[in-house]
């Protein structure tokens, strides 16, 4: 696993090791506690009645039987949530979580009991008659877009949607730069096709879980896997209008997310149950309730058209995208249209992105949401051009790659980026140059993300013992708590083993973002090295306050308080434990803090190469090898930046090769379990191999980029791309399923 | 309904329950016997994070009945650690970052743990498909294979001196 | 429910003619369970099989194998001898599942669940085998290709439970193979199986063949008139194409999630053929062996 560095950066004591992670241990043995681990006394269960219908009119629903079952506690609908808060902002939020009118979606839920076990949970929801009138639905997005489509929800229409459209394509943006016309008429090749994806989920195996407790008082506590408890707090003390403060959400430990963990589904349920009957109520969703009811990515359906010269100079780039995802608006069209050719220095480039609204459950966002389905667009076309000129796709990739002071397709303008180095590192590792078999192919893609900042808020406090313990607020995904330590560690001079990173609940700090975007180890690295220099400028009064001189005669080094010069004295220099030993006479204890909304992220991007090997008689596809190539910034801990990349390029595999959500033409959901929404298994995969780049981020202390999201970005294309050269066909839709492959191959063959 | 009465032996603790005859061992192990290391991750044995040893066999304890398994021998991930010391599975999936959100390390830890029992010197492949039944959905495998590998190897020179 | 474990094969019978609701057998419950835990079916009562006497043995018998009811995967194919017998039932058997899986799923469960797709019903039907069926009427046999009668639906009736399977006796120079197809390499459904028997004299001459089709019809296709076709012939490539076309056509499957009619119908061919392959070149391996 080979680390490349193109410029030296500062020289690191703690940054760039790999300790063990701080919540190993309980991890290893069984002992930490995740969302449906924790019970409480007088506890209740809580169960959802879902209805296997795309559309259909609630026409009433009769809990009366249901209610007089011995054991049945409480059972909530929609309308008890009209009754505690009508004007709520997160009103889709909560239609999502429990229908309103309508059945939107197969598997939405209509109803939740909450009763002395699970057994009579199961019975009670039996006993609940719902009526319903079923409405025609639509489940594709070119069905979606037709104008005598049915329609999924009134009103949801925004006003620059252009004319010709159903109303369920509800919204609409545009990117780009250049003249077009003119780029496509220098063009001496224009390859135009049409791609398609479909809806794939997260696929956490730690099913959505929670714990609630509320009284009539307005006050609440609850117990959530989530990936942003503050967000959590939002929605829900919006929807009970109890004030923030009230509601403490305390994080579990998460059993994965990808995005999927970032709003609520079951969390209102179960405090609206507790309202009601007065205990605690836990609600744990089934596997079928989590491929049903929570939400996938975007389906998608993208025309792109790219003019190249025979050089491989790109001249002109132009995608309409068309996103699907389910019954509510969001945002995700807009992040595609915005990533679509963010990897080019393009002269003239358009994107127009739709949302479109289906019968399918709410979208939710997934590891770089909107990004994999363009960019597996762009990436194909780019390879049948570099097929057509027989030009080498990294080398066309070099030549049209963004830089410092490219003005990206989407507006801003770059500054230090990684893009360049990264082909540059794929061009010349000897997977690149391996020879290929017969039926085999190699594949190339780039792949790229934004990454985010967002409102951070950290605590760092010194004990008097010169231990060090930061309060953070963001879920710990993936190991964060461990580069968080570090970088406290290595600000504060200290070794890594005196610091302890908790994540603090909701009332114990200040409004922390979701853990999304990649932002955790950049934001809160951030505010931490802040909060620890803030720590380390009290030392140095406390120091000046011992010494009995200036606070600006003493400085801080390598973890030791210095008399600034000659002038200042020679005294002794004092450690932090010295100080903190004696804190109590020196003004009392000592700690930092920082709160930002953290901008300047940087943006990531990586490249992939895959070989592949295809069965030409049964359609078939082996990968063989896998090398995934990423711009991390500083890596603070390199072992989870190769585990995000290796994660992520295999959660693309899947998406590439098996994934996908079926529907039957009844409008429902054909596989909601592993059986058969068939994620990779460890026999399918060989080694994934990491190579980190290390370009540091200009906005970060130490150089931190996010590196999450980015490596589900490339594996859709470059999977695509070497299936297409292993089989001299060209493919454009998503998953590359053995029926459709030995299709594609049978039908050349005839 | 009556409940039924079962004697079982859980990580070498004599231990009785009461359960309804549907009940599965893993709703026993979670709900009554309070051992939460154990997940559910999809209760159709797709999955993996229920994995437990039974009478020395791996199986998915969401697919095993609690009235079954009466008179039987249970080992669960809390039974790993000998007291405070880790297996060298523990140890090396730590050292490997071998877990991420670590979901279904403690299926994967027992599965591997039967895998190394009955061969102590697997192949990349023999492990790849024996561990197939055990989904991850963060680290991609890579460092799980390794780890699993590199405690095989530390467990093999162990064993030439006083590993048993 | 009721949960029963009985401790001999007479309880057992009249505990399940008994009930007059619905009753499952369970062994490894790894289709009972799912079945139960997704709602599709609410027994009445549960029998566990695994306390009754001699339901675990594997024994050898006349040249073949009893195989108990209750003997798991991992417990047949750690069985001395038996890979190297049947590698065809070995390996349909093997590819069960996971490890998990393995330790719990029965040839005898994988038959009455009369799945389509079912990996072990080609392979136990092409070898011939049969099953030892106890019930209020006593004792029968009956061939594995008997009991599914549809999707889900066995031949068993009130009150009876297989015992056993039987793997019969095989002429020299005899062999059998199982292969799959499936998305992945592990943790699927067959999305089309097929399972080839064959004997070959000793100049490699085709005595019998059987080849029977997982996944492409209601219950498994058993291939007709294979025998005649290929008698005291040589494994050729044009040989193996007619076989894979006569294969291909006696599918009678069905668009599912999990494939198409047509690739269901192509790959069916295309394994068989695989599978002859493999089935002939074991059993003249066998040739080579005893003649040396």
């Amino acid at each position: 696993m080979d680390q490349i560095t193109p410029k030296p950066i500062k020289n690191f004591k703690v940054i760039g090791t790999r300790p063990l992670r701080p919540d190993g241990i309980e991890k290893v043995t069984g002992k930490a506690i995740y969302g449906a681990d924790l019970s409480a006394p007088n506890m209740l269960y809580g169960l959802l009645l879902r209805i296997n219908e795309p559309h259909a009119l609630i026409e009433n629903i009769d809990i009366s039987f249901a209610e007089k079952l011995p054991g049945v506690k409480s059972i909530v609908t929609f309308k008890d949530f009209i009754k505690i808060n009508p004007n709520n902002k997160y009103n889709e939020t909560l239609e999502n979580c429990i229908a309103n009118e309508k059945i939107l979606y197969d598997g939405h839920a209509v109803a939740a009991v909450a009763a002395i076990n699970l057994k009579v949970a199961k019975k009670a929801i039996k006993l609940i008659d719902v009526k319903f009138k079923k409405l025609p639905f639509v489940i594709n997005i070119e069905d979606a877009m037709k104008k005598d489509a049915p329609i999924v929800a009134q009103g949801k229409k925004n006003e620059n949607i252009p004319d010709g459209f159903s109303e369920n394509v509800v919204q609409y943006c545009s990117f780009g730069h250049g003249n077009l016309e003119e780029g496509f008429s220098e063009s001496e090749k224009i390859i135009k096709r049409t791609f398609k994806t479909p809806s794939v989920h997260q696929g956490y195996i730690e099913p959505h879980a929670c714990l609630a407790s509320m009284s009539n008082e307005g006050k609440a506590d609850l117990w959530c896997c989530t990936q942003g408890h503050y967000n959590v707090r939002s929605i829900c003390s919006n929807i009970f209008k109890i004030d923030n403060s009230q509601l403490k959400v305390t994080a579990s430990e998460i059993g994965g997310g990808f995005g999927g963990k970032t709003t609520v589904f079951i969390e209102p349920i179960a405090l609206a149950l507790s309202l009601k009957s007065g205990c605690p109520v836990k609600i744990v969703m089934s596997r079928e309730e989590v491929f049903k009811a929570t939400g996938p990515t975007v389906s998608s359906l993208v025309d792109v058209k790219i003019g190249m010269k025979k050089t491989g100079k790109i001249t002109a780039a132009e995608a309409i995208i068309r996103y699907e995802g389910g019954a509510f608006p969001n945002e995700t069209y807009e992040l595609g249209a915005q990533s679509a050719f963010a990897a080019y220095d393009l002269k003239s480039v358009k994107t127009e992105a739709y949302n479109v609204l289906t019968n399918r459950p709410a979208q939710a966002a997934y590891r770089a949401p909107g990004a994999p389905q363009a960019i597996y667009a762009v990436e194909s076309i780019i390879d049948e051009l570099c097929q057509y000129f027989n030009q080498d796709p990294l080398y066309v990739r070099i030549l049209n790659a963004a830089h410092k002071g490219t003005k990206s397709s989407y507006g801003p303008t770059f500054d230090d980026i990684g893009l360049k180095a990264t082909l540059e590192a794929a061009k010349n590792h000897p997977h690149y140059n391996t020879p290929l078999k017969e039926n085999q192919g190699r594949g190339v893609s780039c792949g790229f993300w934004f990454n985010f900042g967002g409102n951070t808020c950290v605590s760092l406090n010194i004990n008097f013992d010169g231990t060090v313990g930061v309060v953070e607020g963001n879920p710990d995904i993936g190991g964060s708590r461990s580069s968080i330590s570090q970088m406290a560690a290595e600000e504060l001079g200290i070794s890594l083993d005196k610091v302890k990173t908790i994540i603090a609940d909701t009332n114990s700090l200040g409004h922390n973002d979701v853990t999304d975007g990649s932002r955790v180890t950049f934001s809160v690295g951030l505010a931490t090295i802040k909060a620890a220099k803030a720590a380390k400028n009290e030392l140095c009064k406390r120091a000046a306050k011992l010494w009995g001189i200036d606070e600006d005669a003493v400085i801080w080094k390598d973890g030791y308080a210095y008399p600034a010069g000659a002038n200042a004295g020679n005294q002794e220099p004092l450690s932090l434990e010295d100080i903190a030993k004696v804190s109590s006479q020196t003004g009392g204890p000592i700690a930092g803090h920082y709160e930002v909304n953290a901008e300047n992220a940087g943006v990531s991007f990586g490249v992939h190469l895959v070989d592949v090997e295809t069965d030409n008689e049964t359609g078939h596809t082996k990968i063989l090898r896998y090398t995934a190539f990423q711009d991390a910034g500083k890596a603070i801990h390199p072992s989870y930046v190769e585990g995000q990349m290796q994660g992520g390029s295999v959660q693309g595999i899947g998406w590439a090769l098996n994934e996908e959500y079926i529907y039957n033409n009844e409008g429902k959901l054909q596989n909601p379990g592993f059986l058969d929404y068939r994620i990779p298994v460890a026999s399918d995969l060989p080694m994934i191999d990491p190579v980190i780049l290390e370009i540091p981020n200009p906005g970060h202390p130490y150089g931190v980029r996010g590196v999450g999201e980015t490596s589900i970005v490339p594996p859709l294309a470059a999977i695509n791309n070497a299936v297409s050269r292993a089989t001299k066909i060209r493919f454009s839709e998503l998953p590359l399923s053995p029926p459709k492959v030995l299709n594609a191959i049978l039908s050349k063959q005839k | 309904m009556k409940k039924l009465h079962v004697n079982v032996s859980v990580n070498k603790n004599e231990l009785e329950f009461l359960c309804n005859p549907e009940d599965t061992l893993l709703d026993v192990l979670r709900n009554d016997l309070q051992l939460t290391g154990t997940k559910e991750g999809c209760s159709t044995g797709d999955c993996g994070a229920c994995s437990v040893i039974l009478d020395k066999k791996l199986v998915c304890s969401c697919l095993v009945l609690a009235a079954e398994v009466d008179g039987s021998e249970i080992d669960t991930i809390e039974g790993m650690a000998d007291d405070n010391k880790l297996h060298p599975l523990q140890k090396k999936f730590l050292e490997h970052a071998a877990l991420q959100c670590g979901i279904c390390t403690p299926g994967i830890l027992v599965a591997a743990k039967a895998l190394l029992e009955k061969n102590l010197n697997p192949t990349e492949k023999e492990i790849r498909y024996w561990l197939a039944g055990n989904l991850c959905r963060c680290t991609g495998y890579d460092k799980i294979i390794r780890a699993v590998m590199d405690a095989a190897s530390e467990m093999r020179n162990e064993n030439g001196s006083n590993y048993s | 429910m009721i949960f029963a474990k009985p401790s001999s094969e007479k309880e057992a019978i009249s505990l399940l003619n008994e009930t007059s609701g619905m009753t499952r057998i369970l062994s490894g419950g790894t289709d009972v369970l799912v079945q139960m835990k997704s709602g599709a079916i609410e027994p009445e009562l549960i029998v566990d099989i695994k306390n009754i006497p001699g339901i675990k043995h594997i024994k050898a018998v006349s040249g073949g194998y009893e195989i108990g009811a209750a003997v798991s995967g991992s417990e047949f194919n750690n069985y001395p001898g038996l890979k190297d017998f049947t590698p065809g039932i070995a390996e349909a058997f093997d590819l069960i599942g996971s490890s998990q899986i393995q330790g719990r799923c029965t040839l005898a469960g994988n038959l009455c669940n009369a799945s389509p797709a079912a990996d072990t019903i080609p392979a136990l039907s092409v070898s011939s085998c049969f099953a030892k069926i106890v019930g209020p009427n006593g004792f029968r046999e009956d061939l594995v290709k008997n009991i599914p009668t549809a999707p889900g639906k066995n031949s068993l009736k009130k009150g009876e439970f297989i015992k056993s399977i039987i793997i019969p006796n095989r002429p020299d120079y005899s062999s059998d193979s199982y292969i799959r197809f499936t998305p992945r390499s592990e943790m699927d459904i067959a999305v089309v199986s097929a399972a080839c028997f064959i004997t070959l004299d000793k100049n490699q001459l085709i005595k019998d063949l059987k080849i029977s089709l997982g996944a492409v019809a209601s219950t498994v296709v058993h291939v007709d008139g294979l025998c005649d076709l290929v008698m005291d012939s040589k494994i050729t490539d044009e040989l193996l194409s007619k076989i894979a076309m006569i294969c291909s056509s006696s599918c009678k499957p069905i668009d599912d999630k999990r494939g198409t009619i047509e690739f269901r119908s192509h790959v069916a061919g295309v394994l068989a053929k695989r599978a002859m392959i493999l089935a002939h070149k074991r059993a003249g391996d066998k040739i080579e062996k005893i003649a040396r």
